[in-house]
């Protein structure tokens, strides 16, 4: 049986698709919530990120438990950036007692760049490290050894970055977490098609899910402030014309255009098993997005 | 003696010299000051020549490394102890002026299998199975001026031959080996040749 609705589409022939909410600075949750609402039957899961890109935030853990509340599936994004080896196996062992059981393991991005640049980084575990911890966990043991009284499960999940500008390394770390027990990928962002091929030429040979990384861009600026900022992301030039081809006010319907446009060509090319949209701060428009490449809600 | 011109001889000359002209220049009261290099700071023996010294004076100023500091204020319990530098780290000299640190003194050395280089030092995660999926250019998403160590490791690897090593699954690092504060127990300096140096 699967441990999770997420993981039961997983192996169906689903073309899957997934998005992201960003938890809110503070306690006002309501935003949050509508996003959840606006995505929950339009998407397979949910992401909730967990400090993304550093910033300190309401806690990914809590913005799952909002996606069950609303009768969603989330994904619950933990990195190793904030928690040592306690405190993650504490939290996913609160997640699973609340039917919270798809675990996105991330090594986090680094401290330098969010809004804490003081704090300890901590990095007890790395991502590969984490899934096997879950697999521990799984077996009915704490990373100490000592026997749990209940033992968790879950559909663990990692990611992957077809598009790294060196990219040997990063295909060595994706067997590693696939040797480490991760069922499926959702990529860093891509928007070149012919990486993706190439890449799922290579990871085919895995008894993997991928999921392709669609980030949503909403205007050129944004384009190169990712490109000069964002760990790991790179957006092509021809990308950034385009964003700069569409008139004043227009960029996020050009940013959407071509999300669409690579989602609609992932599904109708069979590319990879589905997409994970993330559409940083503008979570509303991704059923629009959904619409335009034509894709059907999710399946109950 | 020292390497990075922090706390030698020559250094604690110029610091007494220009402790001497700010009092001149504008100090509020009337010091006297003592200047005087010990030949090793760590071990206590090497302080017995500032026994005399220390019953004259108000405080220590250490230009020793942060060991130093704490040596001389437990051998000396009775007068503050202040650290003349801030110690760093442990770094190699990239060029005249600049230097980058290479070692954590972990005590859980990785240096075999990573091709000589230092991932718990040199990669701002400190992780053990391979790079981020941050590093740009061969850099470290944290400082585009500094490189990547897992870029740097493969690279070398890959020259060596010795890929494997980057493919092998290395398990959670034992904090265990750094309690803190460490001691290091069982070998004597009669068992290193009682070298001074």
């Amino acid at each position: 049986m699967a441990n999770s609705l997420f993981e039961e589409k997983l192996y169906s022939d689903k073309f899957l698709v997934t998005s992201e909410v960003g938890p809110p600075k503070g306690m006002d949750v309501a935003d949050m919530v509508h996003h959840i609402d606006l995505l929950k039957d339009k998407v397979d899961a949910i992401n909730i990120t967990d400090h993304q890109s550093s910033v300190m935030r309401f806690p990914s853990l809590g913005g799952c438990l909002l996606v069950k509340e609303r009768g969603g599936e989330p994904i619950f994004q933990v990195t190793c950036r904030d928690r040592n080896r306690l405190a993650i196996q504490a939290d996913l062992l609160l997640a699973c007692s609340r039917g919270i059981q798809n675990v996105l393991c991330l090594t986090g991005d680094s401290i330098d760049v969010g809004d804490h640049k003081e704090a300890k980084p901590v990095f007890d575990l790395d991502s590969v490290q984490l899934l096997r911890t879950i697999k521990t966990m799984e077996s009915g043991k704490d990373l100490g050894g000592s026997d749990f009284k209940g033992s968790p499960k879950f559909c663990v999940g990692a990611s992957v970055h077809p598009e790294a500008d060196f990219i040997e390394p990063q295909l060595i770390k994706f067997e590693k977490k696939v040797a480490a027990g991760a069922q499926f990928f959702q990529t860093q962002g891509i928007f070149g098609l012919e990486s993706l091929r190439r890449f799922m030429q290579y990871a085919s040979q895995f008894e993997v899910k991928i999921l392709a990384g669609i980030i949503v861009l909403s205007s050129a600026r944004m384009a190169q402030y990712m490109n000069d900022n964002v760990p790991g992301i790179i957006v092509p030039q021809p990308i950034i014309d385009e964003l700069s081809s569409a008139g004043k006010g227009k960029g996020l319907q050009k940013g959407m255009e071509i999300a669409a446009r690579l989602v609609r060509t992932i599904k109708e090319e069979n590319l990879c098993h589905g997409v994970h949209i993330m559409a940083v701060g503008n979570e509303g428009i991704v059923p629009d997005i959904l619409e335009m490449a034509q894709i059907v809600g999710a399946a109950p | 003696m020292t390497v990075c011109g922090a706390g030698g001889e020559r250094e604690v000359s110029f610091l007494h010299g220009a402790l001497r002209v700010a009092q001149v220049k504008g100090g509020d009261g009337v010091h006297a000051f003592l200047e005087y290099t010990v030949k090793r700071q760590c071990d206590r023996e090497f302080l017995d020549p500032l026994g005399d010294r220390v019953s004259e004076v108000d405080a220590i100023l250490s230009l020793g490394c942060g060991v130093g500091v704490q040596v001389v204020a437990e051998r000396f319990p009775d007068v503050p102890a202040l650290p003349g530098v801030n110690t760093s780290f442990m770094g190699a000299t990239e060029q005249g002026g600049v230097w980058d640190e290479r070692c954590a003194a972990c005590g859980d050395c990785r240096l075999a299998e990573t091709a000589g280089i230092c991932p718990i030092t040199r990669c701002t995660k400190g992780i053990l199975n391979g790079p981020c999926a941050g590093t740009k250019n061969g850099k470290c998403e944290a400082n585009k001026d500094i490189d990547c160590a897992w870029v740097l490791i493969y690279k070398r690897l890959e020259s060596l031959g010795q890929l494997d090593k980057i493919r092998r699954y290395y398990p959670p690092r034992n904090f265990r080996t750094i309690p803190r504060p460490r001691r290091l127990a069982g070998i004597t300096s009669i068992d290193l040749g009682g070298s001074n140096g």
